[in-house]
């Protein structure tokens, strides 16, 4: 068996799974936030009225709360959303609440991550496409709706259709200028964004070896454009120094057999990876960033789950240091413990220095929520993960996704710009 | 279950589309249903009728994992979504809490549906009866957890 199968065999108290089994699993960590939470309490509401109990949580040690989507509360509806995340933390004696202005919060996914809040092995679910995110852990992390997530709550446990696994495989060191988000987006070029539809998504070889998990973490995260049901990596020794690093205590490698089973086996060869750009209006319409270096735009936002890492800031601000912005540029650090480091590193002192706007962490304009939505006809380059029409904003706005590089070498020229042909 | 058809000539309609984000604030259903379609068909509150189908392309309902999606479109009034094929979490999200019936063809069928033909879906039989040009098409049948989800009336009335 694969990893994937593996743990959800694990999960379903069976010695062995294959692809299109239907297994019931039990989930060891799921996660809601400021949609997806008032949802389920939305649902909890009509329980009630069929006669199902939901006065208590199956186990509420497994759940975790986070406040991100329209934080700071963005307007009335949006407070008041907040506020039923309290009571629903505290009638269910949830003690993972990760509030804003209560020191450490961000959005969901970077929380998986930054806090070690899921390990290597677990099945993880989240009211959030995203969710997918944290598979780069070596977990099964897979993001549901509403009225799953509160089966989840109140059974411990969900269906899944065990899914085939395709597997992308990258032989050989990014070279320099080129991210992960460039490797991701060549790939959902490569296979459309429903080419992972139902499967998951598993990425291995020398390249992933040599990446950080920050960099994996933008691999897994993107996973949902291409329609996947997870993404997931193999743990290493790196996972787990990550993750101890981070508090967890007994972390240990969950690995599939060695002679598993894919339903597809991709290769790339990352020398021949380049700065990678999606056009509106799909993650699956790429060019490379040189074949767009005419397209004039108005907006650089380097936020969210997907490209407001540690690194990814890092690598912005290693370009704009010493220079100017051109265009409104926004960087949003995807979690409180995130933007401590880049403060103490002055990493925002450069963004400051060079024009830029620093905002909280936020999903905020990413899902068109608030925080530097987009107007009609404004262009925005974007290290973000979705450019739908209206995804940030207006319907006829338009967002190119791009590496935190191309998005900050574009907002000093204002156009399209490959870091690599920055003077 | 008879109703009639709102047909989109498209592939990959988004989660975006169906329900922009700047909704997803929005918990109340009927406050919900006023903005659905919104990102692609702004008149779609306003004609739609209840019972009726919408027809689209591959990869419906991709992106975002909100539920806000079936329940937009549900409390419309759609009772069937009819493509090519569906994204996984607006499918299982649309069966799981019982709100709308995802509904699988091949390329041929959704040619021959058009907008406004009154169709009736016959998920015993996995038929579709065309019933405006006297034709019948083969859906695809559920898999065996759906089909019971489906009979069951949901998730939570399923039982393993």
């Amino acid at each position: 068996m694969n990893i994937t199968e593996k743990i959800l065999a694990r999960a379903s108290g069976k010695s062995t799974v294959s692809p299109d089994d239907i297994v019931f699993a039990k989930v060891d960590k799921v996660m809601v936030h400021d949609v997806s939470g008032p949802g389920v309490l939305k649902v909890f509401d009509k329980l009630q009225k069929q006669g199902i109990d939901t006065s208590k949580l199956h186990d509420p040690t497994k759940v975790w709360i986070a406040e991100d989507h329209f934080v700071p509360s963005a307007e009335k509806i949006s407070a008041e959303n907040i506020v039923k995340l309290s009571n629903f933390s505290k009638k269910y004696n949830i003690k993972k609440h990760f509030k804003y202005g209560m020191g450490q919060y961000g959005i969901c996914h970077t929380l998986s991550h930054e806090e070690a809040l899921v390990n290597p092995g677990d099945v993880y679910v989240g009211g959030d496409s995203h969710t997918n995110t944290t598979g780069a852990l070596g977990a099964f992390a897979c993001g549901l709706g509403h009225t799953d997530v509160a089966y989840v709550l109140l059974n411990g446990e969900i269906w899944f259709k065990v899914p085939e696994t395709y597997y992308f495989k990258l032989n050989g060191k990014l070279p320099p200028h080129v991210m992960a988000k460039d490797f991701i987006l060549k790939i959902i070029g490569d296979i459309g964004n429903d080419g992972g539809a139902y499967n998951t998504m598993q990425f291995g070889g020398t390249g992933i070896d040599e990446m950080s998990i920050e960099s994996r973490l933008t691999l897994t995260n993107m996973t949902t454009e291409a329609g996947a049901k997870n993404g997931i990596i193999e743990s290493d020794e790196k996972t787990v120094e990550y993750l101890t690093q981070r508090g967890a205590t007994n972390v240990s490698e969950f690995h599939g057999d060695a002679d598993a089973d894919y339903s597809k086996i991709f290769e790339y060869d990352a020398s021949e990876l380049e700065p990678t750009v999606a056009k509106p209006f799909s993650p699956d319409n790429i060019t490379v960033a040189r074949e767009l270096s005419s397209t004039e735009l108005d907006k650089s936002y380097i936020g969210s789950c997907t490209g407001a890492k540690y690194e990814d800031l890092l690598a912005a601000a290693k370009i704009l240091k010493g220079r100017q912005v051109k265009i409104r540029t926004e960087v949003l650090p995807a979690a409180i413990s995130i933007y401590k480091r880049a403060v103490k590193d002055g990493l925002i002192e450069i963004f400051l220095d060079a024009g830029a706007t620093v905002g909280p962490p936020t999903c905020g304009a990413c899902c068109g929520a608030h925080m530097g939505v987009l107007a009609k006809d404004e262009i925005c380059v974007s290290t973000t993960n979705r450019n739908f029409p209206g995804r940030m904003g207006h319907v006829e706005s338009q967002t190119y996704l791009a590496s935190p590089q191309v998005a900050a070498a574009s907002a000093v020229t204002g156009k399209l710009t490959d870091p690599r042909d920055l003077n | 279950m008879i109703g009639n058809v709102i047909k989109y000539e498209r592939d990959n309609i988004d989660t975006d589309v169906i329900i922009p984000g700047t909704y997803l604030k929005i918990h109340d259903y009927n406050e919900l249903a006023t903005h659905a379609m919104e990102g692609l068909d702004p008149e779609f509150p306003s004609k739609v009728k209840d019972g009726d189908f919408i027809v689209a392309g591959k990869n419906f309902g991709c992106g975002s994992s909100r539920e806000h999606a079936p329940i937009a479109l549900s409390t419309c009034g759609i009772k069937a979504v009819i493509a090519t094929s569906f994204a996984r979490i607006f499918y299982r999200n649309s069966v799981d809490g019982a709100f709308l019936l995802p509904i699988e063809v091949d390329d041929e069928t959704y040619r021959k549906i058009a907008n406004s033909d009154q169709l009736e879906i016959n998920i015993e039989k996995n038929e579709i009866k065309n019933i405006t040009k006297n034709e019948t098409y083969a859906m695809k049948p559920f898999s065996e957890i759906i089909a019971k989800i489906i009979a069951a009336g949901g998730l939570f009335k399923y039982k393993k």
